[in-house]
């Protein structure tokens, strides 16, 4: 979606984290799922790592201040930074996603 | 007699085991409720097994933020005696008042059984009663108990002494393999030490063989450390030996 007017109003903005294991870092639900692939007669698939999604909604004075409170957040609570990367998206102004329904 | 605090968070299991063992090491062991920041002058404090706020989200992470943990880091920063075990290893590590994490096990089920583990110091307030090269036999009962930490830090925990316990064979040798190191544990860590030697984090359970009759009382040595440590703290005595 384009932020346009969340991005200079406040209001309430939904956000999705995306929470991965980092490079490195064995993820055995990761290989139990790529092992379960050839069940499926599913080949050429590699590299499966499982995370988690959260999503969540914040009110602010403005997106910037929204997507601080959620950066702060994933680093200190939604991933373990030794072990877990994040990716914070902007799913919309809650205002914006609701009209869209 | 040395006071000693069990940590109680909703979906702890091993309070009462804890408290038992505590007291049979001669401890007058007192639980600390989750919610109250208040340490009740314990002397050390105790993060036991179980499933802290039902492990949601990551094993020991909702714990970490709860009142009580907020002093145990301050009692910890002061140089108060933390043990945590399993879960509660699992809360420290979260807290980044011991080094690492603590990853899903390897095989990915949850494994209960008994382990052998090797203390690699015997100079720290946990290990003391602790004889060389004496493998200890107690139970694990973990789904994440497989310690991660990145190469550099294995090699800095290990030239610092940090490396508290390894899971071990029957003759006390480290020996890598999935027998003796079920979970997959990173050098075969089954417990650590914070820098300052007077926080440690281990997996098996100390107070699930502290009697006879359960199998084993090899944990009594780790718990009987603890309350003597203690019990020193409280006369003024140092007990905390600095990691080397």
């Amino acid at each position: 979606m384009s932020s346009g007017a969340a991005a200079t109003n406040g209001g309430a903005f939904r956000f999705a984290v995306n929470v991965t294991p980092k490079p490195g870092i064995l993820d055995p639900q990761g290989r139990a799922v790529e092992a379960s692939l050839g069940h499926l007669d599913v080949h050429g698939v590699t590299d499966v790592r499982v995370g988690r999604r959260v999503e969540l909604t914040v009110t602010a004075g403005s997106e910037a201040e929204a997507r601080a409170t959620v950066d702060r957040l994933a680093s200190e609570l939604l991933a373990n930074p030794l072990i877990e990367a994040y990716a914070v998206e902007l799913l919309g102004g809650v205002a914006q996603l609701e009209a869209a329904r | 007699m040395t006071r000693i605090g069990v940590v109680v968070f909703p979906g702890s299991n091993c309070d009462r085991d804890t408290l038992r063992g505590l007291e049979l090491a001669g401890a007058e062991a007192v639980a600390l409720w989750h919610e109250v920041a208040d340490l009740d002058g314990v002397s050390a404090v105790v993060l036991p097994g179980g499933f802290a706020y039902g492990d949601y989200l990551r094993a020991g992470v909702i714990a970490r933020f709860s009142p009580v943990m907020r002093s145990v880091a301050a009692f910890a920063a002061d140089g108060g005696l933390v043990l945590g075990i399993c879960n509660g290893f699992q809360v420290l590590a979260e807290a980044g008042l011991v080094p690492g994490a603590l990853l899903r096990n390897r095989g990915l089920r949850f494994l209960g059984r008994d382990v052998r583990i090797v203390a690699e110091r015997l100079d720290t307030p946990f290990t003391r009663e602790v004889p060389d090269r004496h493998p200890l036999r107690m139970p694990i009962a973990h789904g994440e108990g497989c310690y991660y930490a990145d190469e550099e830090s294995l090699s800095a925990l290990e030239a610092e002494g940090r490396v508290l316990f390894r899971y071990a064979d029957g003759h006390a040798a480290w020996t890598g393999d999935a027998e003796s190191n079920p979970n997959g544990s990173l050098r075969g860590i089954a417990g650590v030490l914070n820098a300052a030697g007077n926080v440690a984090g281990l997996m098996p359970h100390p107070e699930r063989a502290s009697e006879a009759i359960l199998g084993s009382d090899d944990g009594m040595l780790i718990l009987r450390s603890l309350v003597a440590s203690a019990a020193e703290r409280t006369a003024g005595m140092p007990a905390v030996v600095g990691a080397s």
